[in-house]
């Protein structure tokens, strides 16, 4: 049962961005639009609290579930992948109007139009994967 | 049961988010959704062929819990706490959608023009959603992380890396929003 509390954290995320809207396409398409602050708002929460969240674990030194010091690792250093990769994706958010989670989530809350964008975007990942040698990162 | 069934408020929700993120790293591990994509790869067997999906990806079943666990949260919510109050949008996206020919929400999370079962008979419909998602996985694989590893996770711990994927993330965004999409509805 190892596993448990993670469904649970999954259970409650999918709950808070199912009600908190962020797996709407519309939500998405009216962020873009700049016409709300709905999604700005969450995801500026969600920055805000993290910071001050993170900070602590730093300062503090504080130790996770297994007692060992807490250390949260810092990207790899780069350029072409994080603008090349992230226009890349911000193209594909915007048009289905879903990132990763809410794929997940909108599949398991029965739309199954969601699994073609799943299908797609295991297929795409598989790609990257055949030619990331190629790819500038 | 109001305060469930309506639209939750995004400082109530992005304080979750951030708690989720902060719960995960407490549990030893980095919160992040398309890595899981990178998981379903390779549990087809695919990385005896291809190198990047031959790594330790059974470490990584307890994000594919957290995947189980989404899923089941996507369906209680949708069956159990929504109302027709949902997905109240700025009118003015409402006009904008209506002249692309999109039904508007009237408490759906998901336009029937994109997501209706009827998009199965309609091929350019099948394209729309399998190259948004083709996009999704190839761009958030290359990138490292998408919403959840880069924007709120990366973001959190001050990475400038995150910080590049994001603008990109928005950068894509807005160029799909202002001038793919109406050239496809």
């Amino acid at each position: 049962m190892k596993y448990l509390k993670y469904i649970l954290v999954g259970f409650v995320f999918g709950i808070v961005l199912t009600k908190a809207e962020a797996v709407s396409w519309y939500r998405i398409y009216e962020m873009f639009q700049f016409q709300s602050f709905h999604m700005y708002g969450i995801i500026m929460t969600a920055i805000a609290v993290g910071v001050i969240g993170i900070q602590i674990i730093k300062r503090k030194q504080l130790k996770d579930i297994d007692g060992n010091l807490l250390i949260i690792q810092d990207k790899e250093k780069g350029n072409a992948r994080y603008w090349i990769g992230g226009i890349l994706f911000g193209l594909g958010w915007a048009m289905v109007g879903a990132c990763p989670g809410p794929i997940f989530i909108m599949l398991g809350a029965g739309f199954m139009s969601v699994g073609l964008i799943l299908l797609g975007a295991v297929l795409g990942t598989f790609l990257y994967g055949v030619v990331k040698d190629k790819l500038p990162h | 049961m109001e305060f469930i069934t309506h639209t939750w408020h995004w400082s109530v929700a992005g304080f979750l988010i951030a708690t989720i993120m902060l719960l995960l790293n407490y549990f030893g591990k980095v919160f992040g959704m398309s890595s899981n994509l990178r998981s379903l790869c390779s549990m087809t067997g695919v990385g005896s062929k291809v190198p990047f999906f031959d790594w330790d990806w059974k470490s990584q079943r307890w994000n594919l819990a957290v995947v189980l666990g989404a899923m089941f949260g996507g369906y209680v919510a949708v069956h159990f706490l929504c109302d027709a109050s949902n997905v109240d949008l700025n009118p003015k996206t409402i006009e904008q959608l209506t002249a692309m020919g999109i039904d508007a929400p009237n408490g759906k999370l998901l336009p029937d023009t994109l997501f209706g079962n009827q998009i199965f008979e309609s091929p350019k419909m099948i394209i729309i959603l399998l190259v948004g998602g083709l996009l999704i996985g190839f761009g958030s694989r290359y990138a490292g992380g998408c919403t959840s590893g880069h924007a709120i996770a990366g973001m959190s711990n001050l990475q400038l890396p995150s910080l590049k994927a994001v603008i990109g993330f928005f950068i894509g965004g807005l160029i799909m929003a202002h001038i793919i999409l109406p050239l496809l509805f």
